[in-house]
């Protein structure tokens, strides 16, 4: 602190108190806001989805009549259509809340803040008060989504009940012609710019702050990850922008982009919508990668497997991923060619998946594996990956994606190869470097209960999702047959034990704070060469003094 | 479950050579073992028309179509899909016991090799090729309308289905279908199913559904016919079926559509001819108050003073 303060002078003084996090322009302090962000909004996701399943746990109407008249001040009388109505409200603000306020600034605005630039070796971000904005943005966002919840929407209900892919008509003033839908588009404009800027700052900084002798193909997975990622994040994100700019536009100002009765059409939407939307995807997951790729190297005390490999599977994910997003849409009525296409390219990116997952085995293979919480929870990744990686192929299949499209299948899918399996990424994350971002151990037994917890958990969730999909049970329902009981009952009971899982956490993150057990510069051991453990833990608030040289050979 | 078969071995799961049949097997039985393993109740036998308890699978496929879809998902995507995540599980699991510290305590530096990454890059590859093949030859048929012997269009609304059948073939009404609320329910009727009026057609016949909507985007599906295909305002989408069993058939709409999303179920009654000629007659009269509309016949209009 005194050194810092006689080396930078006063300008660079080390601000303390609420200023020091409100004004920050530190890629620590920034990245620790996102973090403790994606905590609190996931804590109201998590809550949303256990909701879902108490709701879904048995046929007929359960909770949310009463949730209703507790939340949109429903009567007794309006409390049956006021439940179906927020029982959409909360499945669109579960999905856009994971997607914007959890996965994203937890992987890519918190770890990918606090260890890119300690990875490639550079003082801070390269525009650091960019970055403040960045993070304040995503508030406000989150704000306005929370606002939308409680203003009119569809006809005499409240708040916004389309999906997050908020398809017009039934965002248009058509299905929603309260303000609840201007409230969400707001809210992801500004979530939109807020990583915009972000990636900005991510591909500045990877591609002129590295350390001396850190060429590309020397920087290690996650900062490749993220610059990937930030790639996509800029080409993907304008164009949902656009989109959705459009849809206020017509909503408000008269316009006939996507209203069928003055020329526009509705699939336009659809098609800007998923050439954001499928990209996304990719953009929540591969971050996940690179820590993935970080923890099972540093466990199993050996390089990666395939470096270069690795690297360009990454890359040709992200590329390809630009020229599949209309395998969302096949049940639209699309042509023939056009949907043949779409089938061939969606298959393609089972390849470069296919090499990421075979480098991470062969990784391990021949290591001296040590199985501490964050390596549990990369082996878990790579399980529940390849689970749903595997009915991806099956989905890429227009023709059989007829039978499972907008049914249970897909949520059993997406939710195993991008929802749990980020959120996988974030405890492994979160395990393997809280010591150096706090410089407290967490306790290792806690953290493995957590895991079982919650791999079993999201197992007997998401599993049997699959057999109700197969069954042919709809997404988005609020009640269903009776004959689709039991697996929903099951789904359910998998839920709570996620739930259990989730307190577990929250007790070891406590525990760490309180019994302070101190971490040492590298808790890892041999495996960790990246360059933050050969700092102090917690890192000096500016990271290095003196730049890192880095010497060796190429991949 | 009947799928669920004996006498295969994990050896002829991880051999890319074994018979498509052990596998296929193995699936299953891999598939029923697991679905035991939660829960010994309730036999999951699939039902046509609609889900049965416990199901796993499929709804009973009756469509030429619906028979496609079955057969390409389980003889070739099933047995790919479990053999891939398999093979994963076991090298994971193989790697945890063999390779980790007290059991390796010197990890070893491989961290090249050129063929066993291309292996992994040409073989998946390769299964995409094979996969690809019946897929695209499913797709094809689909999307390829044959010549129909019915048309029937079906228009979505919040939160209703209608159905038209076209005067020339003998229809010439449009009726309205709801879900049938608790106190309407007979006997028999399945709920979140059953509806007021169900759509009927003949068995055997090609009947091609014309699918539209009035107000938001909905879907129109039928599990156990294999169609499914959205109802887009400003669109007329059409896709179609030839059912091969009489029964009664259910869907439900499957676009999130507003607050009676899960209320608006699809029926369609697969009888047989005789019977369908009846209920044509019956129908006319029946919904013939209800479905007048003056007939426009843009053609002949000379004038365009209206528009």
């Amino acid at each position: 602190m005194e050194t810092t303060a006689t080396a930078h002078h006063d300008a660079h003084a080390h601000p303390t108190g609420w200023r020091r996090y409100m004004f920050s322009t530190n890629h620590k302090d920034i990245g620790t806001l996102y973090i403790v962000f994606a905590l609190c909004a996931g804590l109201i996701g998590a809550t949303f989805s256990i909701l879902m399943r108490m709701e879904l746990q048995h046929p007929g109407l359960q909770i949310f009549p009463f949730l209703a008249q507790v939340l949109d001040g429903a009567t007794k009388d309006t409390a049956i259509d006021a439940a179906k109505n927020l029982y959409n409200v909360v499945i669109t603000a579960h999905g856009l809340i994971m997607i914007f306020f959890v996965v994203m600034p937890a992987l890519i605005g918190g770890f990918g803040n606090w260890f890119v630039p300690i990875m490639i070796g550079a003082p801070d971000m390269a525009f650091p008060r960019m970055n403040n904005i960045s993070f304040w943005l995503l508030v406000a966002s989150f704000a306005l989504l929370v606002i939308s919840m409680f203003v009119d929407g569809a006809p005499g209900m409240k708040g916004f009940g389309g999906g997050w892919v908020m398809y017009p008509p039934f965002s248009s003033l058509i299905g929603t012609p309260g303000p609840s839908e201007d409230f969400v588009i707001l809210s992801v404009h500004l979530a939109g710019a807020s990583s915009i800027l972000g990636a900005i700052n991510f591909i500045t900084t990877i591609f002129n702050m590295r350390a001396p002798g850190m060429t590309l193909h020397k920087m290690p997975l996650y900062p490749w990850a993220m610059l990937v990622t930030a790639f996509m994040l800029l080409l993907a994100l304008p164009v949902l922008a656009g989109a959705i700019t459009m849809l206020l536009c017509d909503r408000n100002f008269g316009t006939a982009f996507f209203d069928p009765n003055h020329g526009g059409d509705p699939l336009l939407y659809q098609h800007l919508f998923w050439f954001f939307g499928h990209p996304e995807v990719y953009i929540m997951i591969i971050p996940a990668f690179g820590i993935i790729s970080q923890i099972i190297s540093t466990f199993s005390k050996k390089p990666i497997f395939g470096y270069l490999g690795m690297v360009y599977a990454m890359v040709a994910i992200g590329a390809v991923g630009f020229v599949v997003w209309a395998h969302h849409m096949f049940t639209v009525g699309l042509s023939l060619d056009t949907q043949r296409y779409f089938v061939f390219a969606t298959m393609v990116i089972a390849v470069p998946t296919g090499v990421k997952v075979f480098s991470w085995i062969a990784t391990m293979w021949g290591g001296s594996i040590s199985f501490k919480t964050p390596m549990l929870f990369a082996t878990g990744f790579i399980v529940l990956f390849t689970i749903g990686g595997v009915t991806g192929v099956v989905l890429a299949n227009a023709g059989v994606d007829r039978s499972l499209h907008e049914t249970y299948y897909v949520i059993a899918h997406f939710h195993y190869v991008m929802g749990v399996a980020a959120v996988f990424g974030i405890f492994a994350a979160f395990y393997y470097w809280f010591p150096k971002m706090s410089g407290y151990l967490l306790n290792d037994k806690l953290g493995k209960i957590q895991f079982w917890l919650m791999f079993v958990g999201v197992n007997v969730t998401f599993f049997p999702q699959h057999f109700l999909g197969l069954a042919g049970m709809p997404r988005r329902y609020i009640d269903y047959p009776n004959a689709y009981a039991m697996w929903n009952d099951v789904s359910s009971i998998g839920s709570y034990i996620s739930a259990v899982g989730v307190f577990v956490f929250l007790y070891a993150v406590y525990d760490a704070f309180a019994k302070k057990r101190v971490a040492g510069d590298n808790p890892w051991g041999e495996g960790a060469t990246t360059l933050e453990w050969s700092l102090s833990s917690p890192p000096p608030f500016h990271t290095y003094e003196t730049l890192p040289r880095i010497v060796g050979a190429d991949h | 479950m009947a799928r669920g078969a004996t006498g295969s071995t994990m050896k002829s799961m991880t051999s890319p050579f074994a018979s498509v049949r052990t596998l296929r097997a193995f699936g299953a039985t891999l598939i029923s073992g697991f679905a035991l393993l939660f829960a010994a109740a309730a036999p999951a036998l699939a039902a046509a028309g609609h889900p049965s308890p416990g199901e796993i699978g499929f709804q009973t496929p009756v469509t030429p179509i619906a028979h496609q879809i079955d057969s390409f998902y389980y003889d070739l995507l099933t047995p790919v899909i479990f053999g891939i995540t398999l093979l994963v599980i076991v090298l994971l699991i193989y790697a945890i016991f063999r390779f980790n510290e007290k059991a390796n305590p010197i990890p070893s530096r491989l961290t090249h090799h050129t063929g066993l990454e291309l292996a992994w890059t040409i073989v998946p590859v390769m299964i995409l090729v094979i996969i690809s093949i019946p897929s695209f030859r499913l797709l094809t048929h689909q999307l390829t309308l044959p010549k129909p012997d019915i048309t029937v269009k079906v228009t979505g609304h919040q939160w209703y289905w209608t159905y038209t059948y076209p005067k020339d073939q003998g229809g010439g009404f449009t009726f309205d279908s709801y879900l049938k609320s608790p106190d309407e329910m007979k006997p028999g009727d399945i709920r979140q199913l059953a509806v007021d009026n169900a759509a009927v057609v003949p068995v055997g016949k090609t009947v091609i559904v014309q699918v539209a909507s009035t107000d938001v985007i909905h879907s129109f599906t039928v599990p156990s016919f294999g169609i499914r295909i959205d109802a887009i305002p400003g669109r007329l989408n059409q896709t179609w079926f030839k059912a091969e069993r009489e029964g009664m058939y259910y869907g439900q709409c499957s676009k999130l559509c507003g607050q009676n999303h899960a209320y608006m179920p699809i029926a369609f009654r697969v009888v047989s001819q005789k019977e369908y000629t009846a209920w044509l007659a019956g129908a006319k009269k029946k919904f013939a108050s209800a479905s007048a509309p003056t007939p426009v016949h843009l053609a002949e209009n000379t004038s365009v003073a209206t528009h």
